[in-house]
């Protein structure tokens, strides 16, 4: 199969490839997929006292367009408050790097992530608040 | 661009000796091999029973048990449907097993579905067969037995000599499916009491859509009752005017491998071992897939743990192998071959299938493992499973959404 040209720069060149401190309060993470499907994307992101994303960071398990999803969906999320994040949708990803029907799953996960990364980070914040019933994230 | 071949188990390409030979087939001796009344047919006829003995010769056949086909996806629907057709009355069971190409278990499937019963053996983690449990399923109502020669994915061997034998006791026709071994491993198919063999031209150097069922005639006669019906060529078992180009072709690259049957499936070996060696003394958690030593020459099948098989391609896409990874099928499904080994869905993601060919070089193979061992370790660097067992967590004990 022939990649669009998107997911090959992506691919070559990954924006925002790496860690952040899982245990910094600023900081939520999620992990999706499992390796026995053959895609986990983990996607972190840190957040200012406004709960504006100030940075972000994702490592992917999976073929080249869940890859490319994940390191789009890391630059998207950047600058974005986390409601503004929430609003990010797989079909925009899909459409920004062209993914064939096949591929759809990776951008779904790709959002699956973000959300997870933000119901992990605002369980964190509003622990104190005591704010009942926020998902927990994939992995224990 | 550079572009390296190592996709040789797939196809291969034409050996220019080959196609030389094919040449004057199409535009100077065209005729009709069945046309008895002019040159132009005796001359093709000719070029027929060369290319027939060419074959038979490599696997220790006589030319008139060889029948040309359009290639091995064909011989062994003859070979399966043909002896069910002709011997249903004796028996209803048929024995294969898991890791068998689609081209042996499909024309399975379809017989199970006509009122045979089909037992497919399961494989070892090495991908063998147990010839005892191979014994143990055979019934009176068993009337054929087809395990192929040389798995196409990951390249295991099978005991094809004790499976012959425990056909022969039995009275059982036993059919392999050869296309991996043919003209890379010394066959003699009296020794080892092969009755049914199929084979295949493009996986030799030879063309496309051209192959052969070696049919035994004495000690038993086997008998097929044909797929296509017509002419009555081939012995009736295969109607349709001979494709003369593609028998030369066929018959020229048998002949070649006999030549080089001396020092090719060594020299293939070699080149296999310098691409697996040069790879596992640069990258920890690389696993082998099929037997280590019964294997063919050509055939390498590697797991690179924490990364997926599609994107190590893209990885290095200036080198066409092939994935047993879900992304690459169209099924989503990884490959059924390494399931059958009990390889784990994520190492059957993490797969790559290297296979070598003559015309492959050690100065190709050495780039090969540069491009691979750096892919790996970028992806690897993009992995959170790496990363997550390199923390030591047991990656088994995760519990993963599932998706
Ligand atoms: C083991 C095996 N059997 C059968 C086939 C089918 O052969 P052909 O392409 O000649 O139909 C192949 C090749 O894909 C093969 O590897």
């Amino acid at each position: 199969m022939a990649y669009g040209d998107k997911v090959i720069d992506h691919f070559e060149h990954p924006r925002n490839v790496g860690s952040l401190d899982k245990n910094d309060e600023h900081v939520g993470t999620g992990i999706v997929g499992a390796p026995e499907c053959g895609d986990v994307m983990k996607l972190q992101i840190q957040v200012d006292e406004n709960e504006r994303i100030v940075d972000a960071k994702f490592k992917t398990f999976g073929c080249g367009s869940a890859i490319a999803s994940s390191s789009l969906a890391t630059e998207w999320v950047k600058g974005k408050t986390l409601d503004e994040a929430l609003e990010i949708q797989n079909t925009e990803i899909v459409k920004e790097l062209a993914l064939p029907p096949v591929k759809i799953h990776c951008s779904v996960l790709a959002e699956d992530a973000i959300r997870a990364a933000i119901t992990d980070v605002k369980r964190k914040l509003h622990k104190s608040d005591g704010v009942p019933g926020a998902a927990t994230e994939a992995v224990k | 661009m550079r572009r390296i071949y190592l996709d040789n188990n797939a196809t291969t390409r034409v050996d220019p000796r080959v196609l030389d030979a094919m040449l004057p087939y199409f535009c100077e001796q065209y005729g009709n091999a069945a046309s008895r009344s002019h040159a132009f047919g005796w001359e093709a006829e000719e070029a027929v029973s060369r290319g027939r003995e060419q074959v038979a010769r490599l696997i220790g056949a006589g030319e008139k048990e060889i029948i040309f086909t359009s290639g091995a996806t064909e011989s062994n629907n003859i070979a399966i449907k043909g002896v069910a057709a002709m011997y249903g009355d004796r028996g209803k069971h048929i024995i294969t097993q898991v890791t068998e190409h689609k081209a042996v278990i499909d024309p399975c499937k379809w017989l199970e579905q006509r009122g045979f019963r089909v037992t497919f053996l399961p494989v070892d983690r090495n991908g063998l067969v147990d010839v005892e449990q191979l014994k143990d399923a055979m019934t009176d109502d068993t009337i054929l037995v087809s395990i192929m020669y040389a798995n196409n994915e990951i390249g295991t061997i099978q005991p094809i000599g004790e499976i012959g034998r425990a056909c022969k006791e039995r009275g059982v026709v036993f059919h392999t499916d050869a296309v991996q071994a043919f003209g890379k491993v010394p066959i003699d198919v009296n020794e080892l009491g092969i009755d049914l063999l199929s084979c295949s031209a493009h996986k030799i150097h030879g063309p496309k859509g051209i192959g052969a069922l070696y049919v035994r005639r004495k000690n038993p006669r086997v008998r097929c009752e044909p797929v296509i019906h017509g002419g009555g060529h081939e012995r009736g078992m295969r109607s349709g005017t001979l494709n003369v180009p593609g028998i030369v072709g066929l018959g020229r690259a048998a002949e070649l491998c006999g030549e080089h049957r001396d020092t090719e499936p060594a020299s293939l070996a070699k080149l296999r071992d310098r691409l697996k060696d040069g790879i596992f003394a640069q990258l920890d958690e690389v696993y082998l897939n099929g037997h280590e030593t019964q294997r063919s020459a050509s055939n390498l099948n590697l797991s690179f743990a924490y990364v997926e098989g599609e994107s190590l391609m893209m990885g290095f896409k200036d080198i066409a192998v092939s994935s047993g990874s879900a992304c690459t099928s169209a099924s989503l499904e990884p490959s059924y071959v390494l399931k059958a080994l009990g390889v784990g869905d994520e190492l059957a993601h993490s797969s790559i299938r290297f296979s070598v060919s003559r015309f492959n070089t050690e100065e190709e193979i050495d780039y090969v493992i540069e491009r691979v061992v750096e892919t790996v370790r970028r992806l690897r660097e993009l992995s959170p499973l790496y990363e997550m067992a390199r923390e030591g967590v047991d990656l088994k004990s995760v519990q993963w959404s599932a998706h």
